[in-house]
């Protein structure tokens, strides 16, 4: 059965004077489902959803979304598509009302279906008490909500979503989780992008791993976990035995190391089997081992193991360029 | 109710000719940028206040030191502080335009189905609207501390015209200035500088004929003095020469080079 396909792009490249951003990015995002685009920062992900949005024009690549071309009809991609950026985008002054009514007749809505529909997503998004005040007095998370109200307004079938919780208390980045499922569910295509593993991991059908200006992995949360093997062991070396050495002596196989707390992790590709061969060939060096723990992987791990550094930044990253 | 709201491709845009959406959006916009003047009154006193101020200054503390032949120092003081009104007002163009694409309200507006470049638009055809709120104000003002116009119903009327058409002007050439800076602060300052010799360095407050030949030779030819004398000529009757058709000359030039200027320069900005 033939796939249909509401976002292609293939062999997107970008760059900023000599440096290169986008390497050739290939995605495709199948209708009714989310894509998280997860990577660091300076991976390309807004770049890429800036080129995909008509904001940035791309050097080389082609894009259709929903059937417009992006090149040769941009105002049609337009139509087709809402998009919530890294920061809110609304007018200060103005009140959520306002906002929401003009950003409809901007989508070309009628006077009508504008202020109908503002009334019902200033419902769905609980901020009716506040519809009246202007965004100045808003917080942080009504502002998002706000926001993604926006690129709502004219039911868009295609939403982009650069980083919707980053920055959000837990409690609103779990409000945002619930209303990006119910999109999906009523229909809408999610492309979203994440510095967040979980988030990726809790929303997303599919998942493009991206570095560096490329698509390093992509595949089911599951497909990717695969990579790293069912079971994640994490073993800690004795204070008596040479860290380092521990360290050569599961060379290659080594996910994760943190000399502070004298961590190994290590992908589970062989069952018990393999488990039993890494512990003999540190018996086999000498080394002791204190504490053996064995995890379900995390995006975390595939991240890291695609790429060779963290997804976020943290003292082990830092330690590993030394 | 709440999945109907979130339901994708649940709702169809109007189906207008683009003439129209030109119309509409420019339309939606300027309702936006006025919004922004009554909801930040501040800004409009400050734009009202300041000349006020220079009014009794000019007026009480330095005009009895300042010799304008027959006219009176008062009559021939409004004509420049209403010029000089409208050129500080129209550079909050340049802010409006400025605060626009340092935030991220810019890409919203570049990621919808308009015309995007109808945003300066607003901010320009707002700034209008403030300019002509705050030169009644002015005029109000001006006939508490003595001014006596003798300007008939249709030398009003061209006064108003030429006071709008320079605002024009000079509006476009600050969203351009909008445009080009790196920060809001900037724009300030940049657009301070910009105004301050072209105001001053004027027959707004004193004659030109006193001043240094050099600076003369600037301050008779530039087009700030010129509106100012036509305007001047207009409300109290000093003689007008060729000073009319020179400053709408000016302003028509200076629109016809920035319109398309500043609309090249938004798309640039915009798609970088």
């Amino acid at each position: 059965m033939p796939k249909n396909y509401a976002i292609v792009a293939k062999g997107l490249k970008k760059s900023y004077k000599k440096l290169e951003v986008l390497k050739g990015i290939d995605l495709r995002v199948e209708q009714g489902t989310i894509l998280a685009l997860l990577g660091p920062n300076g991976a390309g992900k807004t770049t890429t959803v800036k080129i995909l949005s008509t904001l940035l024009a791309a050097d080389d690549g082609q894009v259709t979304i929903h059937g417009y071309d992006l090149h040769k009809e941009p105002d049609g991609v337009r139509s087709v598509i809402g998009l919530t950026g890294q920061y809110a985008a609304v007018d200060e002054y103005l009140t959520g009302r306002e906002n929401l009514e003009m950003m409809g007749r901007l989508y070309r809505l009628s006077q009508a279906d504008a202020k109908r529909r503002s009334e019902e997503l200033l419902q769905q998004f609980d901020l009716i008490d506040a519809a009246g005040r202007s965004v100045k007095t808003y917080s942080g998370g009504m502002r998002r909500r706000l926001d993604l109200a926006i690129s709502l307004i004219a039911a868009p079938p295609i939403i982009f979503l650069d980083e919707p919780t980053t920055g959000l208390d837990p409690r609103s980045r779990i409000a945002m989780w619930e209303i990006i499922k119910q999109l999906v569910g009523a229909g809408a295509t999610i492309l979203l992008t994440t510095q967040y593993l979980d988030e990726a991991d809790l929303l997303a059908d599919k998942i493009a791993v991206i570095d560096g200006g490329k698509v390093i992995a992509e595949g089911t949360a599951d497909e990717l976990k695969q990579h790293v093997g069912n079971e994640r062991l994490e073993l800690t070396i004795a204070k008596g035995s040479n860290f380092q050495k521990a360290q050569k002596v599961v060379d290659g196989e080594a996910l994760q190391v943190d000399s502070k707390r004298r961590l190994l992790s290590i992908a589970m590709t062989g069952g018990v089997k393999h488990l039993q061969e890494i512990l003999n060939k540190l018996q086999a060096a000498g080394i002791e081992v204190d504490g053996l723990s064995l995890h379900k992987p995390t995006l975390d791990d595939v991240f890291l193991q695609l790429t060779g550094h963290q997804a976020t930044k943290d003292d082990v990253a830092e330690e590993d360029k030394k | 109710m709440a999945e109907q709201t979130l339901q994708a491709g649940s709702i169809q845009p109007e189906k207008h000719s683009a003439a129209y959406w030109v119309f509409s959006d420019s339309w939606v916009l300027i309702k936006r940028s006025l919004t922004h003047i009554i909801k930040s009154l501040d800004q409009l006193l400050s734009v009202v206040l300041q000349p006020i101020m220079f009014m009794l200054l000019f007026r009480y503390v330095f005009g009895g030191a300042i010799d304008t032949g027959p006219t009176s120092y008062v009559n021939f003081l409004v004509a420049g502080i209403l010029v000089q009104t409208a050129a500080f007002g129209a550079t909050t163009t340049a802010l409006g335009v400025a605060n626009d694409m340092q935030r991220g309200i810019i890409d919203r507006f570049r990621s919808l189905p308009m015309l995007s470049s109808a945003v300066l638009t607003g901010h320009v055809v707002s700034d209008l609207v403030r300019n002509t709120i705050s030169t009644i104000i002015m005029i109000l003002v001006a006939l508490a501390v003595g001014f006596s116009p003798n300007a008939d119903p249709l030398e009003w009327l061209m006064v108003f015209g030429i006071l709008l058409l320079f605002t024009f002007a000079i509006s476009w050439l600050s969203a351009i200035l909008g445009l080009l800076a790196k920060s809001v602060e900037a724009v300030q300052w940049f657009s301070f500088i910009a105004i301050f010799p072209l105001t001053f360095a004027s027959s707004a407050f004193v004659p030109a004929e006193t001043m240094h030949p050099v600076l003369r030779g600037f301050a008779e030819n530039q087009p700030v003095t010129h509106t100012i004398e036509a305007i001047r000529a207009l409300l109290v009757g000093t003689p007008i020469g060729n000073h009319g058709w020179i400053a709408i000359a000016w302003a028509l030039g200076i629109i016809a080079i920035t319109i398309p200027l500043a609309t090249w320069l938004f798309r640039r900005h915009t798609t970088r």
